[in-house]
């Protein structure tokens, strides 16, 4: 099966992501939902370039086009590559335009108090760790970087440990995520390949809707 | 020990365990659309791929659909390059498609269902969180990304690890004017939006049961908004009596044979679950959405809450969602004026939607001024709708009725809020912008609760418009 590796796509062979560094910008809230990641109307697209741009286009931009000085615009967190915010990160649409979105506009990870479940899965495959985080910690870490934005954090996958200047936390990491960043396996199109030969053997036990 | 459905569908579409520790999962049927799949099918192209079980993916055309003006190209270029793009995939890949001329095109989680592609005891992924509908069959069904689209268009498995499974039973008699809809607006209010990360949600007990499969439809369908992945209810006649002699389910003694299988997969007596909640019917009134996620919604009758009313982790988002949709704390939302009702979307756009509506509209009037919109779930509904006459009585009552699909649930076509215009939705979703305007408003309410404020222009408890109904 290597051999086939390696006649197949080098985008199947990943590097492992042991950890991140860089410096945060915080976008405040809970519940922040992917249609405010971004909203349906940019996704009328049939690529993920460019998607970038419209990261929270919504909250970023007045209905008349003018900035809002968003955190993501602001210049004094130019540069960011860590997004921090609060509970429930991503919930409702399982559009993966938006960790596309993130991941585009030059994010490498997120840390949140806490992740739904497709969103988290998405981004993971993209390589875009979402690490958990206490609220305490969350609290901690986004007053640091708010009196100083320049301090670097970085993100531990295999300790699942977040530092920012004087601040040391612990992060979850959903264990199947943690694994397949560390071994750059997070895109699992490889490792189901492999397996064709089960997954045939096993559909024919598995009756299929048919017109009749 | 006995097992729940989940774990029983669960174990029978394993293949395997990944290096990561997750599973490989086999995906039964694959439906998919227009704007989660191009992507996939360009990726699928990249690494020199083909589908490998193409009988087993189905697709059709709903989110970037015009819902008036269907003649192509579309006026939205960007909308017309996706529904070429669509038709040019599925033929080259062979997937069947559900195209416009076909008079079998709607909403995706309607049209399967409908079709007889949906099936108990199989696994479903599509690219789209209200994938969960499909669990209404007893069916174990998840919402997946592009990539994931691309992992089952490629080998018809995906990684995913297993789910725990918190039993939601909910008994008794529902009283007049509480719908499906109100059902799932009160679990998900209960429980929170973020309540369900990490499970299944099976619905059970005797209100459940008593139920149609539309209505079990609608209530599996707002899962995700809970937070759960998956939710389903487990297969029984009425499941089996609604599927008989649609389009893609077996006949004569295939059919027999399917349901003395589907009949395996329900789950045990003693079958053990991670959690359990439970529910009385009774207690259950119209409820409405006053916030900006579906977790924030109150009784019909009751007031909106003040922040600190409510837990400590709830504040915060409440605070951001009282200033944005200009309400106050302590106001109720019966009296509430809107300009906009939304009357579609795959929570409610069934059949049985628009015929126990038509029941209390027949012969009214919508407000003056009140922009309203019926939108089918499907061409089929549609038609049958046109049969019986229900699309009559919506227009006659200054309705505008439309073609199918998903429309103003999420504006990605031209049915659009304006500014911030407040719209009584018949919906899944009240996120900010989520209609089209970035300061758009939506209160997410039962279908009949969307008829009441459209004829009365404003917020109104259906229960006391209709009472002579």
């Amino acid at each position: 099966m290597l051999a086939r590796f390696s006649q197949i796509p080098k985008s199947m062979s990943l590097s492992p992501i042991a950890q991140v560094t860089g410096r945060g910008v915080v976008v405040a809230g809970d519940d922040i939902d992917t249609d405010r990641i971004i909203p349906a109307r940019y996704m009328r697209c049939i690529t993920f370039d460019g998607l970038g741009e419209y990261l929270f286009r919504d909250v970023r931009q007045t209905p008349e086009g003018k900035s809002t000085n968003h955190p993501i615009d602001d210049l004094k967190y130019k540069g960011a590559t860590i997004l921090i915010s609060g509970m429930n990160f991503g919930c409702g649409s399982s559009r993966e335009h938006a960790p596309q979105a993130i991941a585009r506009a030059g994010f490498k990870a997120v840390i949140a108090g806490g992740f739904a479940e497709i969103f988290f899965g998405n981004s993971t495959t993209l390589g875009l760790p979402c690490a958990t985080a206490t609220r305490k910690d969350l609290t901690a870490l986004i007053s640091i970087i708010q009196k100083d934005p320049t301090t670097l954090v970085k993100i531990d996958v295999q300790k699942l440990q977040v530092t920012a200047g004087s601040l040391n936390f612990p992060i979850t990491l959903k264990a199947s995520a943690q694994q397949g960043l560390l071994s750059g396996r997070y895109d699992a199109i490889a490792d189901l390949l492999t397996n064709l030969p089960k997954v045939k053997e096993l559909a024919g036990r598995i009756p299929s809707a048919t017109a009749s | 020990m006995g097992k729940t459905l989940f774990q029983k569908v669960w174990d029978r579409h394993t293949v395997g365990i990944l290096p990561d520790g997750s599973t490989q999962l086999f995906v039964g049927t694959h439906l998919i659309h227009e704007v989660t799949s191009p992507q996939a099918f360009g990726m699928l192209r990249d690494l020199g791929l083909k589908v490998a079980f193409p009988s087993r993916t189905f697709a059709t055309v709903d989110h970037i659909v015009p819902t008036d003006q269907r003649t192509e190209p579309f006026r939205d270029s960007l909308a017309d390059a996706m529904i070429k793009e669509l038709r040019k995939n599925c033929s080259e890949f062979g997937v069947t498609f559900f195209d416009i001329p076909s008079g079998k095109q709607g909403i995706v989680h309607i049209v399967g269902p409908e079709q007889g592609i949906t099936q108990p005891g199989t696994t479903i992924a599509c690219g789209d969180s209200h994938t969960s509908t499909h669990g209404a069959f007893g069916a174990v069904a998840f919402g997946i990304g592009t990539s994931q689209v691309r992992d089952v268009l490629a080998t018809q498995t995906m990684a995913l690890s297993p789910l725990k499974v918190r039993k939601i039973e909910v008994r008794g008699k529902l009283g007049p004017g509480v719908y499906a809809k109100d059902i799932i607006l009160h679990i998900i209010r209960t429980l929170g939006v973020n309540g369900g990360t990490g499970y299944a949600y099976e619905y059970c007990g005797s209100t459940i049961e008593g139920l149609s499969l539309e209505e079990r439809m609608t209530i599996c369908n707002m899962s995700i908004e809970g937070g759960a992945r998956a939710g389903y209810v487990n297969p029984d006649e009425k499941t089996f009596e609604y599927l008989k002699g649609r389009p893609y389910c077996p006949k004569g003694k295939d059919w027999d044979t399917a349901v003395a299988e589907w009949k395996k997969f329900v789950s045990d007596a003693d079958a053990v679950y991670d959690d359990v909640k439970i529910f009385e019917a009774s207690e259950i009134r119209p409820t409405v959405t006053w916030g900006i996620n579906p977790g924030q919604g109150i009784f019909i009758d009751e007031a909106i809450p003040s922040p600190e009313q409510l837990p400590e982790a709830d504040r915060a988002s409440a605070k951001e969602a009282l200033e944005f949709m200009k309400f106050k704390a302590g106001e109720k939302l019966a009296g509430q004026k809107i300009q906009v009702a939304f009357f579609g979307s795959c929570t409610n756009a069934r059949i049985s939607d628009f015929l126990e509506a038509s029941k209390f509209l027949k012969g009214r009037k919508v407000a003056p001024g009140i922009r309203a919109i019926a939108v089918p779930g499907s061409q089929g509904v549609s038609k049958i709708c046109a049969e019986m006459g229900i699309d009559k009585i919506f227009r006659e009552a200054g309705f505008d009725w439309r073609e199918a699909g998903c429309s103003m649930c999420l504006g990605m076509n031209p049915d659009q809020l304006v500014g911030d215009e407040i719209c009584a939705s018949s919906s899944n979703r009240n996120f900010k912008g989520r209609q089209g305007s970035p300061t758009g408003r939506t209160l997410l309410m039962s279908p009949v609760m969307v008829v009441a404020a459209a004829v009365t222009g404003q917020v109104s408890d259906a229960r006391q418009v209709f009472a002579n109904s």
